[in-house]
């Protein structure tokens, strides 16, 4: 099982000392946060993609590779990558050459985007969301997968002869999840492609990500890429860790009361009973993303968010150690156990150039 | 041969924020008035109230975060699950009230659709009166539920009415328009669509682009 972590991007108000940082700043602190995964032993670092204020990662692939020079072993991934609003022709060139530059350490995560205004600003209808994911996304699988593309449809211009460079490295594009908070029909559209589906997760209470994954189980081997408890499934997760609990609720309460997304609404202790919102002890954190195999099955792939809500740097690099140090090898060892030997790990460069080879070398042997 | 009698559901949604509240007398008035009406057609009714103040919090929570905690969740599948529907709002500044729009406001686009509904406000003045027709009536008209003709409205001078006064007629009124609906209709007629079951299967989706 993979562990790490993503952030949306945002620049954030310390709600405690009144200070805004400067964009350069959180610029850097995310890079030192990407790097400090590596170091602490996570496995995957994903950043988000937004085009307005108060968020600046308008360009993640730049980010990425920045990140990919200075690491060695973290995977880079998307949280998410808008699917509506970008040419599917620059996402499979930019995510091709990151993942010949970051040796094959490259995913990505779809998304339709939560900013209506977004739309407009790249030439979009909000009301074609769901067409543009289908048609933007089929596009770009054809150009991966295929070395000349002709092609014609709805939202771009026709490519007659095409060929987008660089390819794929060793022939094998990066693996895709699809992320949504809402819609069964991005978790189908996962499904269809055999792809991984990651349900956001810490918004809403985890009725709703349970039904969403079960969804897509029941679609993915609806769809004949496995049994339904082979579908590859990410989560996302939300905590907040000190050794002791007492001292992780009271400094991350003033924090949770301001946040962007909730707060001035529910207490802490109402949010984290109904969502996966974690305040505590590493033990607490423990037993808590434990639990979400209850309700979504063998997973694949865990991702927390640190950095939000206008966390200080130091702060976010604090619970990084906690969790690389006496969160994360315990849940490895603990979802290791429990995993059964027929439910696959999460799809690596390498893991699947050699399932590539495997499809491919009979077929040879049948040809000659 | 007369069939057994079917048992419906009646969800009744109260804004009153007094104790007591005249809004909630009235709701209860209508409550009893259906139930009978119900009876007087061969059906047997239970009812849930849903006391919106008792979700004050909770709807200003869902307001921030997009889903309904606890209380509020068995709130919303009460009304949404009802077979008819009694709504019953305190006049503010010309309208409904606020905690009464909230609740509407966090419901599903299509929760009440064809669901039928007695609509009912109270207010001190009689003046207030038209706040069925020109607030409350297109509302419940744009979620495409089904009001019964008749509205009720009470002002304070209607709970000191005599028997001669018009607050219990139009109560019976109502009662047995909402009780013809309900009765009318096949068990469990409308239920809101559900996107896991409505979802366009892939293939199509794609149109043949793949």
């Amino acid at each position: 099982m993979q562990f790490g972590v993503f952030t949306v991007s945002d620049v954030t108000t310390d709600p405690t000392t009144g200070r805004t940082p400067s964009e350069a700043e959180r610029i850097q602190a995310v890079v030192a946060i990407a790097k400090k995964a590596e170091e602490v032993g996570l496995d995957v670092f994903a950043l988000g993609e937004h085009h307005n204020p108060p968020f600046f990662s308008s360009s993640p692939t730049t980010t990425l590779a920045y990140i990919a020079a200075q690491t060695s072993t973290l995977h880079l991934s998307t949280s998410t990558t808008l699917i509506t609003t970008n040419d599917p022709v620059k996402i499979a060139e930019d995510y091709a050459m990151l993942q010949h530059l970051s040796g094959g350490r490259v995913d990505l995560m779809m998304g339709r985007g939560n900013t209506g205004p977004v739309y407009p600003w790249f030439g979009k209808d909000i009301r074609d969301g769901i067409p543009l994911a289908v048609e933007n996304y089929a596009l770009l699988r054809r150009l991966w997968d295929t070395e000349v593309v002709d092609w014609q449809g709805r939202y771009r211009t026709p490519l007659q002869g095409f060929t987008s460079t660089p390819r794929p490295l060793d022939g094998v594009p990066p693996f895709v999840w699809h992320g949504s908070i809402r819609s069964p029909q991005i978790a189908e559209q996962a499904a269809y492609y055999g792809d991984g589906f990651f349900a956001n997760h810490i918004f809403w209470p985890k009725e709703h990500t349970q039904r969403m994954v079960e969804f897509y189980r029941g679609r993915f081997a609806h769809h004949g890429h496995g049994d339904a408890d082979q579908a590859i499934v990410g989560l996302g997760g939300q905590v907040f860790v000190r050794r002791n609990s007492q001292d992780a609720v009271r400094e991350f309460r003033p924090y949770f009361d301001e946040a962007p997304v909730y707060g001035h609404g529910p207490s802490l202790e109402e949010f984290s009973r109904e969502t996966p919102l974690t305040v505590g002890s590493p033990q607490q954190v423990i037993e808590r993303t434990l639990g979400f195999r209850d309700y979504v099955g063998d997973y694949q792939r865990q991702l927390f968010l640190l950095d939000h809500a206008g966390l200080p740097l130091k702060t976010v690099l604090e619970q990084l150690d906690l969790l690389g140090e006496e969160v994360v090898p315990v849940l490895r060892r603990e979802f290791a156990a429990l995993k059964p030997a027929h439910v696959p790990d999460a799809p690596t460069h390498a893991s699947r150039v050699e399932a590539a080879r495997s499809v491919q070398a009979p077929a040879e042997v049948a040809a000659r | 041969m007369t069939p057994p009698p079917a048992t419906r559901t009646l969800a009744v949604v109260s804004a009153g924020l007094g104790t007591p509240s005249s809004t909630r007398l009235l709701a209860d008035r209508l409550t009893v008035a259906t139930v009978e009406a119900l009876r007087q057609r061969g059906d047997d009714a239970t009812v849930e109230v849903v006391e919106l103040r008792e979700h004050a919090r909770e709807l200003a929570d869902h307001l921030v975060t997009g889903f309904p905690a606890g209380g509020l969740r068995a709130a919303i599948d009460t009304v949404v699950g009802a077979d008819g529907l009694i709504a019953v709002t305190p006049v503010f500044s010309a309208s409904y009230s606020g905690l009464f729009k909230t609740f509407v406001d966090v419901l599903d686009p299509d929760a009440l659709t064809g669901k039928p509904t007695l609509l009912g406000a109270t207010a001190g003045s009689a003046r207030h009166s038209l706040v069925l027709e020109h607030a409350m009536r297109p509302l419940f008209a744009h979620l495409r539920a089904i009001t019964v003709p008749t509205a009720v409205f009470a002002a304070a001078e209607d709970w000191a009415d005599g028997d001669g006064g018009s607050l219990a007629p139009r109560i019976g009124r109502a009662a047995g328009e909402l009780a013809d609906l309900v009765a009318g209709r096949p068990a469990r007629a409308a239920s809101p669509a559900d996107p896991f079951a409505d979802f366009v299967p892939f293939d199509q989706l794609l149109g043949g682009q793949a």
